[in-house]
């Protein structure tokens, strides 16, 4: 008889990968055969040291910036929100007097995909993983007291993320900030959304068409903000490998790039705020060098593709952080160390901002100490470890030039094989790409299960254990009751007629497909919700109808 | 009547869109021999039961990802027995506090898979309960 409770695997071994027989080949995860040695040969056979270049200049192989982390290390933005906004702002408050120098905003599902507070739909979800918003008043609250000069924000948000950067304008606005100064980030990738993640709203081409209208406004409007950060990490999540999601992630960005020339501005007037997220886990060099290779490609896509003249625009900007999937539900305390190598490898890796995720993030949001430990990881790698003297520091290895130079061809043969199948767009919308990560994702588990690929705590240096103490993170009830009064208040105190105007505006925008962020940011102003401008252009654009691949 | 395959439904229940587990679990059961319907993401209670209810399934199987699994199967739990349902087999899979593992089976789910069960344990959870 089973039991009906199945506990995660008990088995006590010490097994272990045996590494004994040096005739097998060995592959990192992007399918590239690694050397036992690596020479001056191999180098030159991979296509020598032309990428390399110098940091700072085309082709960016080696960073972005001259100086890199001696000017200023990478920005620390831990992913954080949840229950209403004022819960939010004393979590920010805490991470700002714990160190870290920028935010990274986790909304709660409802927001995500536009559903107000006191909609039946979200019983259950309000503040759950996320800040519950609802309203320009929900920014007010969450960012108040937060210098947002000093401080620079990032919304991860996709399928409302219109909605929540003209919040964000809107807010900053309202306290005095010249928004053609702000900046801060949108996640505001939707596509990668339809392959993992899954917050859409719209089908796939007016959910493009949104992005669009946030780059282009962007421009005019808030040049220094990044409406985009293009997230190959949720790709590889859904069981890309580390080659794909660099691949996909820049198919994704030249998506977006092409509609926005398609309006007419040119590629030097807002490539240079595209940004990228990308994931962290896995073998150290396959990282570094993905991030090497993928810097170069960018940089070559965006000149010799796009004929960008601007070296700003040329550049991947990048946050890159340890990876959810590396982490295990086993052993959790091991997550410490993995993210503090996965930290190790961003810096490395020259990425401008990191994230960590929290060693108990398998089972929660993550607690106050959780976070501060992943901030104190990182300000270890800053103070003690000399990671900011040098600009990339393995550079000049035989072996990270020699995979560096194979990771981008790996990429390029990736980008290639989308472009052949018709495009990402397409391929997004007829759900092959999801299909094809998802087997993949089978493909690992399979691998883990069976042991082929090594997991210290599951399939190999298991313990005996119970489930370890975790402390949850409660669902506030009382703090989403809360958020439904505030937005039955907002109701009853927003001038109406107001609110009625500018969504009736916001619709016919939508429906003469023009820019439709000059009615959002309207509507914004006059205190409509965010499922009130959802449905609005639901209302003309219609819902995202999912192709059921797997 | 032939026999035929276990037919099992695998749904994603509330607003959350973490899906590869759920996929991943899909696709373990076709090799093992099952018939599959995979809902994709967003499915209210009664639509869980409308796609149990259309693809004549045996076991009725949801993913959960974000937390509200408890609040959601106290819901879906009326709806199934209404429609007669009740005595399908119900498992869940995905983050599931051990905490929250009791209280599951208290609301009458038959199994409880969380995060780093093994895919052979689903199987044969549901070949033994389904001969």
């Amino acid at each position: 008889m089973t039991t009906p409770v199945n506990k995660a695997p008990e088995m006590v071994t010490g097994a272990s990968r045996k590494r004994m027989d040096t005739a097998q080949p060995v592959f990192n995860e992007s399918g590239i055969e690694i050397r036992k040695t690596y020479t001056a040969e191999d180098l030159e056979s991979s296509g020598g040291v032309d990428m390399v270049g110098l940091p700072g200049e085309y082709p960016f192989t080696r960073g972005i910036h001259r100086e890199m982390y001696r000017k200023r290390p990478w920005t620390m933005r831990q992913y954080t929100g949840f229950g209403n906004p004022s819960e939010t702002n004393k979590r920010f408050k805490f991470l700002i007097e714990n160190g870290q120098t920028g935010l990274n905003v986790a909304f709660d599902l409802p927001s995500q995909i536009g559903i107000d507070s006191d909609d039946d739909m979200a019983t259950g979800e309000i503040g759950r993983v996320g800040m519950a918003v609802d309203s320009l008043r929900d920014f007010e609250v969450a960012f108040d007291g937060i210098d947002l000069d000093k401080i620079t924000v990032s919304l991860t948000v996709n399928g409302s993320a219109a909605i929540m950067i003209a919040m964000y304008l809107a807010m900053a606005e309202k306290r005095g900030y010249d928004i053609t100064k702000l900046r801060g980030t949108a996640q505001n990738d939707i596509l990668k959304e339809f392959i993992g993640r899954g917050t859409w709203i719209f089908p796939v081409e007016p959910s493009i068409k949104l992005v669009a209208d946030t780059i282009e406004y962007c421009a005019h409007n808030a040049p220094k903000y990044s409406p985009v950060s293009v997230c190959g990490y949720h790709i590889r999540e859904s069981g890309a490998d580390p080659a794909q999601e660099m691949a996909y992630g820049f198919c994704i960005a030249k998506a977006y790039t092409d509609l926005v020339l398609a309006r007419g501005l040119d590629v030097d007037e807002f490539a240079s705020r595209l940004s990228f997220n990308f994931n962290i886990y896995g073998n150290i060099f396959e990282q570094v060098a993905k991030f090497r290779a993928g810097r170069g490609l960018w940089a070559k896509i965006i000149s010799e593709g796009y004929g960008a003249t601007n070296p700003r625009s040329m550049v991947l900007r990048m946050i890159a952080g340890g990876g959810g999937s590396g982490l295990t539900k086993e052993q959790p305390e091991v997550n410490i160390v993995r993210g503090a190598y996965y930290a190790l490898i961003s810096a490395l890796s020259g990425a401008q901002t990191m994230a960590l995720c929290c060693f108990d993030e398998a089972y929660t949001i993550p607690s106050v100490d959780a976070q501060r430990l992943s901030l104190r990881t990182m300000q270890v790698l800053i103070e003690e470890m000399g990671l900011c003297d040098t600009v990339d520091p393995l550079a000049g290895s035989y072996y990270v030039e020699t995979l560096t130079n194979q990771m981008r061809e790996r990429m390029e043969e990736v980008m290639a094989e989308v472009e052949e199948q018709g495009g990402i767009v397409a391929m997004v919308a007829d759900g092959s790409i999801q299909a094809k990560v998802s087997e993949q994702a089978y493909q690992m588990l399979q691998d883990i299960e069976s042991g082929e690929f090594p997991k210290v705590g599951i399939n190999c240096y298991q313990m005996d254990e119970k489930e370890p103490e975790v402390e949850l993170h409660p669902y506030a009830e009382d703090d989403a009751r809360r958020q439904v009064e505030r937005i039955v208040q907002l109701r009853e105190e927003r001038d109406g007629a107001a609110v009625e105007a500018t969504l009736a505006k916001l619709v016919t925008d939508a429906q003469a497909g023009v820019n439709v962020m000059p009615a959002i940011m309207a509507a914004v102003k006059a205190y409509a919700t965010v499922g009130e401008m959802t449905d609005a252009l639901v209302s003309v654009y219609g819902r995202y109808q999912e192709p059921v691949r797997f | 009547m032939n026999q035929r395959s276990t037919r099992v439904l695998i749904a994603k229940p509330g607003l959350d869109g973490h899906d590869r587990g759920a996929k991943i679990v899909a696709h373990a059961l076709i090799d093992a021999g099952f018939d599959v319907i995979y809902t994709g993401l967003r499915q209210a209670p009664e639509a869980v039961v409308q796609a149990a209810l259309d693809g004549q399934v045996d076991v009725i199987g949801l993913s959960s990802m974000a937390g509200s699994h408890v609040p959601y199967c106290q819901q879906l739990k009326p709806l199934l027995e209404e429609k007669g349902l009740g005595d399908k087999l119900w498992i869940i899979g995905g983050s599931i506090p051990a905490g929250d593992q009791q209280a599951l089976l208290d609301i009458g789910l038959d199994g409880v898979f969380p995060a780093g069960s093994k895919l052979e344990s689903i199987v044969d959870f549901i070949n033994e309960r389904c001969q």
